[in-house]
């Protein structure tokens, strides 16, 4: 693959009841991408939003954001998934050679709609809607399968809330910081056994954006550049009733080929960041697994074992992750932002030490059923 | 002037989307609906098996996902098998039938009907989660009048 670079990026803090309309969230994180990369939107060629509908609350809601994005004038096409997906959509742009730059952004007002209504609505219609399924409910079931299947325990989830949460005091832009411990994840209102309120991840509000360059038109920007890696997606079935609950094969193949591309055979080894899609506390173990950083059925350990802590060898949203800001379709995207100030050393409180490769994770449609894995350097 | 202006900019507004709903009319196709029919007319679970992989899908569709083949062969399932998943939501929620609260708790369950390879997402009529366990053998309870929807089965349970 030629190289491509983010060469900026921007985040809104993240906090429900923002105040801004969509397109006044969308345009401060696309500024502020500009403002990072030291360009203009006339050195922009192209534009991928990320939208949808339902949480919008409009049709073809793409058509009114574009603008706060920079499209006035030039291609802009949007995706309707998570921001990690955008960003893959962005990277082919920029490497088709028809546009040297490719501005990505997302937003999302989850607390203007129903949120558990607009899950539920992406059940099918005329079978598990109506039994009245929604992103908890369906949640508890993956989490009691995988649970089941491996013997990871309850504290286990919770010792990945805790870790989160106390990361996030860490992130000037997360929604929820906490400093709280395994007892009180435990002793949090039971919503659907046996997932409590602190295994799940708030309702947020808040915009992303980043700016890719191939590696000509990163020279003229002024930021060190983050180079793209290895990138791949991966779907799995849409009925859950389908799907493999307790392992995801397709976050596994779509790690392989990221780290095929990326050139890494030992992803716990030479990963020193990752920031993950922990949508609820135990998704996080699920993931270290499908990801590499350890055996099938050894995430409940790989929590227990500290690694991948702030000061382990392999820290896991040291943002706080999507448990301590959950904007939906933007929190991929979030996680690619934040690898990238890792890589350049600007992470703040957050910085884990000389990070040099970083991956950044995100996932799609109810419980996870599909998968984008982003390695990135400097 | 000044102030009005200041006043102004320290109200931030809202509108409502309004009352009105969006109704839509999906047709169940040539799969779903012989598969509600099964319920209504048989009282019995209709799966179909993929003739390539041998995969057999409840409910049933045309296509199989893997070998992206058509599909015609038919299982009828009956209405036992086991629990492959639970839990027992406690969260109050709004019945998406009828847009009113649901009492909880309920236990949403994915069952493996014998004979299927993919699991059937329904209720159990147990809310005490010490008296479910993963792998416990399960029956459908069929309501008396049927309208051929997914209610004709009240729910699961163990046997």
């Amino acid at each position: 693959m030629e190289r491509v670079a983010v060469v900026g990026i921007g985040q809104t803090k993240y906090e429900k009841g923002k105040t801004k309309n969509f397109a006044e969230l969308s345009y401060e994180a696309t500024r502020k991408a500009l403002d990072d990369a030291g360009i203009e939107l006339s050195d922009i060629d192209n534009v991928v939003t990320t939208t949808n509908d339902f949480f919008d609350g409009r049709t073809i809601a793409c058509m009114a954001v574009a603008e706060a994005a920079g499209s006035y004038g030039r291609d802009a096409t949007n995706v309707e998934g998570d921001g990690t997906l955008s960003a893959f959509y962005g990277l082919m742009r920029t490497l088709s050679g028809v546009y040297g730059t490719t501005m990505v952004s997302a937003h999302c007002k989850v607390s203007e709609g129903s949120p558990r209504k607009i899950v539920n609505q992406a059940f099918d219609p005329i079978y598990d809607r109506l039994l009245g399924m929604d992103a908890i409910s369906s949640s508890a079931l993956q989490a009691r399968a995988y649970m089941q299947r491996f013997g990871i325990t309850e504290e286990q989830c919770a010792r990945v809330s805790v870790k989160n949460h106390g990361n996030a005091r860490n992130n000037p832009y997360a929604h929820v910081p906490l400093d709280i411990t395994v007892d009180d994840v435990m002793r949090s209102p039971m919503l659907a056994e046996p997932i409590k309120r602190l295994d799940t991840s708030p309702i947020s509000d808040g915009a992303c954006a980043i700016i890719l360059a191939t590696e000509e038109r990163a020279r003229r920007a002024a930021r060190k550049p983050v180079w793209i890696r290895g990138v791949a997606h991966c779907a799995d079935a849409y009925r859950l009733g389908e799907r493999d609950l307790a392992w995801s094969q397709p976050l596994e193949t779509a790690a392989r080929k990221a780290y095929r591309m990326a050139g890494i055979s030992h992803p716990s080894r030479e990963i020193d960041v990752a920031e993950v899609y922990d949508a609820f506390s135990y998704m996080e173990l699920m993931w270290y697994e499908g990801l590499g950083f350890c055996d099938r059925g050894e995430g409940g350990r790989l929590i227990d074992s500290g690694v991948t802590q702030m000061g382990g060898k392999l820290p896991v949203n040291p943002s706080g992750g999507v448990l301590s800001a959950h904007s939906v379709q933007v929190a991929g995207l979030a996680r690619i932002a934040e690898a990238v100030l890792q890589l350049r050393g600007e992470a703040g409180k957050r910085q884990v030490p000389g990070a040099r490769v970083a991956l950044a994770h995100g996932t799609g449609g109810i419980c996870a059923q599909t998968h984008c894995v982003w390695v990135l350097s400097n | 002037m000044k102030d009005q202006a200041a006043n102004r900019q320290d109200e931030l507004l809202e509108i409502s989307s309004g009352k009105a709903e969006h109704v839509y009319y999906w047709h169940c196709g040539h799969y779903i609906s012989p598969f509600f029919m099964g319920l209504r007319d048989k009282k019995t679970i209709l799966g179909i098996r993929c003739s390539h992989c041998g995969r057999v899908y409840v409910p049933p569709r045309e296509v199989c996902g893997r070998c992206f083949k058509t599909m015609h062969d038919w299982v009828d399932l009956g209405s036992e098998g086991s629990i492959y998943a639970f839990t027992v939501v406690k969260l109050p929620y709004i019945d998406p039938n009828t847009g009113k609260p649901i009492k909880v708790p309920r236990t949403d369950i994915y069952v493996k009907l014998d004979g299927a390879d993919t699991c059937l997402m329904h209720w159990l009529d147990e809310s005490d989660e010490t008296k479910i366990t993963v792998g416990a053998r399960v029956r459908a309870v069929f309501k008396e009048q049927r309208r051929g929807t997914i209610h004709d089965i009240e729910c699961f349970t163990q046997i």
